[in-house]
């Protein structure tokens, strides 16, 4: 049966569909920047934290292609490297929250009842508190650095994907293959991972990718307000924070730097998760 | 978790009626958002409580007499157990006693009252900002087929734009090199507040101004090429008509939705923004206390944005309500 199913996914792969030129474009930019931020710290020109007074403060050149900040350190160097950290972030977050939403969600819709409800109240809860509030209480109480807030951002973007997972499973759980499977005799936990995941798995994709936006922007945001990562570590938000005392004395280029790498990601990702999500037929 | 018992613990015969109209009514807009609003309290309550610190210390410095820290743990009841004291903060806060601040030494009511003003302003022009933009552009995109992909585009662009990136931008172009308008604080007296929270506003509502003209447009153009407009069109009905009366009308639930849902997010909103424009309202005092470990302020201005959101979603919830004869019927 499993074999039966591979086979035919692979078959439905393989038929050609019309092509959508925004989905291959915004995928490989997407690729890209995931290439980049692995790489990034390796092919960086310069050492992003080295300072060099004598060069402060310059405007984008042949040297240094973004120019460099107050502390002369190399801002295109900078930027490449803190990619890393700034993709670290969103990357566990949506992978957590993926991963536990699509669990709650499968035994919600697996269950029904009071499963159902009870997780139905728990998402209801968790909407009511904004995603920032959550990430900033964290940093509260167990301090700011990297974990809390990718901890918090994780618990808070579960239920996006727990509710929209939900109700792609219980639409899946009524087909009668499931029931075949469950006549078929194989255990509930099988049936489960091996067909009614797979099944889902697209809507979890395009929401993921969607989500990795969303939690780019926020972990970002929390480490402007200096909760997050904390300078002189190279990362976007902290880089947007740091160049706001240059910005007031004209010189735009750290804060704009940083910020053009956080808005093309976001549109990257965005505009791939759109695709996905009209490509698989799911609801946003 | 009480709030999971609503329907699966109570005998059948109580729960059929409960399915009187009006007691759904009440579950619905009153008792379920207020159960909300006590579990989210208590949850950021009891993080915000069992977390390492000392309070005593803090409001009394390192030098305080043993008997004086003593009993300043009575007072402030730290060894009482959770819920007493949770019982004890929410009974005050009823009342208006939100606790005392470890850093200021002043009541929490104290600290917000002014800062609620200036939170309120703002948060009040971002709004306007977003409605007036998501409504009109959304409009335009969704009514005329020729703008649509320009609209659509700027959008989806907006909508990746985080407001601390907006906030340098808007800074850099219309504070310093333009001169427009103050690079920071909130002002004082109605029109010198408006002049500096006017880039405050803008940044604040970029992201969300752009999902409001997605949701608006996607709305108007889904309904324009439904049956029952084409029937309309096709009977020789005026266009402002067909529009108004069967367009608008059915679009104007998920406009309402989307325009509800920004807006009570603005003031988790506001916690980004104050910070980076040196605004002294009540976003500022929450990242100021946290970094100051001050946890009565932490839990008090969390608990109102908490409630500020909840209640913002329930009036939306029940506006539909009213605007939709099929809901009224449905449930």
């Amino acid at each position: 049966m499993a074999t039966l199913t591979a086979t035919l996914r692979l078959r439905r792969m393989s038929t050609r569909r019309p092509g959508d030129p925004l989905l291959m474009v915004s995928a490989a930019l997407a690729a890209g920047l995931v290439v980049l931020a692995v790489i990034g710290p390796w092919i960086a020109p310069y050492d992003p934290a080295a300072t060099d007074v004598l060069a402060a403060s310059q405007g984008p050149s042949g040297a240094h292609l973004f120019g460099t900040d107050s502390l002369g350190r190399d801002i295109f160097s900078r930027a490449l490297t803190g990619a890393r950290l700034s993709f670290a972030g969103p990357g566990i977050i949506v992978l957590g929250s993926a991963g536990l939403g699509t669990l709650l969600a499968l035994a919600a819709a697996w269950h029904g009842g009071w499963v159902d409800r009870l997780l139905n109240r728990l998402l209801t809860l968790l909407f009511a508190i904004p995603g920032v509030l959550v990430a900033v209480v964290a940093a509260a109480v167990f301090g700011a650095g990297f974990w809390a807030p990718v901890l918090a951002l994780t618990l808070v973007y579960t239920p996006y994907v727990a509710r929209v997972v939900r109700s792609v499973a219980v639409r899946q759980r009524q087909l009668p293959y499931i029931e075949a499977l469950q006549l078929a005799g194989l255990p509930t936990w099988r049936i489960c991972l091996r067909h009614l995941l797979p099944n889902v798995a697209p809507i979890v994709l395009a929401q993921a990718t969607i989500g990795f936006g969303s939690a780019l922007m926020d972990f970002g945001a929390v480490s402007f307000l200096g909760l997050g990562m904390q300078p002189p570590t190279a990362e976007w938000g902290v880089m947007v924070a740091d160049g706001r005392s240059e910005v007031l004395d004209g010189a735009v280029q750290q804060s704009m730097a940083a910020g053009l790498c956080i808005v093309i990601s976001v549109v990257a990702f965005n505009v791939l998760g759109e695709r996905l999500t009209q490509r698989f037929g799911g609801t946003r | 978790m009480s709030v999971s018992t609503s329907a699966a613990g109570v005998p059948a015969r109580l729960r059929t009626s409960w399915r009187h109209p009006a007691t759904a009514l009440a579950m619905t807009y009153v008792v379920g958002p207020v159960l909300t609003i006590l579990c989210a309290s208590f949850l950021l309550f009891a993080v915000l409580t069992l977390s390492p610190g000392d309070p005593v210390a803090q409001l009394l410095g390192p030098h305080a007499s043993d008997s004086a820290r003593a009993a300043m743990r009575v007072r402030l009841g730290l060894d009482d157990p959770l819920p007493e004291r949770y019982w004890h903060w929410l009974t005050g806060a009823l009342h208006g006693d939100l606790g005392t601040s470890l850093t200021y030494r002043e009541p929490v009511s104290d600290l917000l009252a002014p800062r609620l003003l200036t939170t309120f302003v703002l948060v009040g022009m971002a709004a306007v900002l977003i409605l007036v933009a998501g409504l009109v552009l959304g409009g335009i995109g969704g009514t005329s087929p020729r703008w649509r992909p320009l609209v659509n585009a700027l959008a989806g662009l907006g909508i990746a734009v985080p407001a601390f990136v907006a906030t340098t931008f808007l800074i850099s172009v219309f504070a310093v090199n333009l001169g427009w308008f103050p690079t920071g604080g909130a002002g004082s007296g109605f029109t010198d507040r408006l002049w500096h929270l006017t880039l405050p506003a803008i940044a604040l509502s970029i992201g969300y101004a752009a999902y409001l003209i997605q949701m608006t447009s996607s709305a108007i153009g889904e309904e324009a090429v439904a049956e029952h407009v084409l029937t309309g069109r096709g009977r020789g009905l005026p266009g402002s008509w067909v529009f108004r009366r069967h367009i608008l009308r059915n679009a104007a639930l998920p406009i309402l939705t989307a325009s509800g849902l920004t807006v009570a997010g603005l003031v988790a909103g506001a916690v980004v923004v104050e910070p980076a424009f040196g605004i002294d309202g009540i976003g500022s005092l929450l990242i100021r206390s946290v970094s100051a470990k001050d946890y009565p302020v932490v839990t008090a201005v969390s608990a109102l944005i908490v409630t500020v959101f909840v209640v913002v979603t329930t009036l939306l919830d029940a506006g539909q309500h009213l605007l939709d004869p099929r809901l009224r019927k449905g449930r």
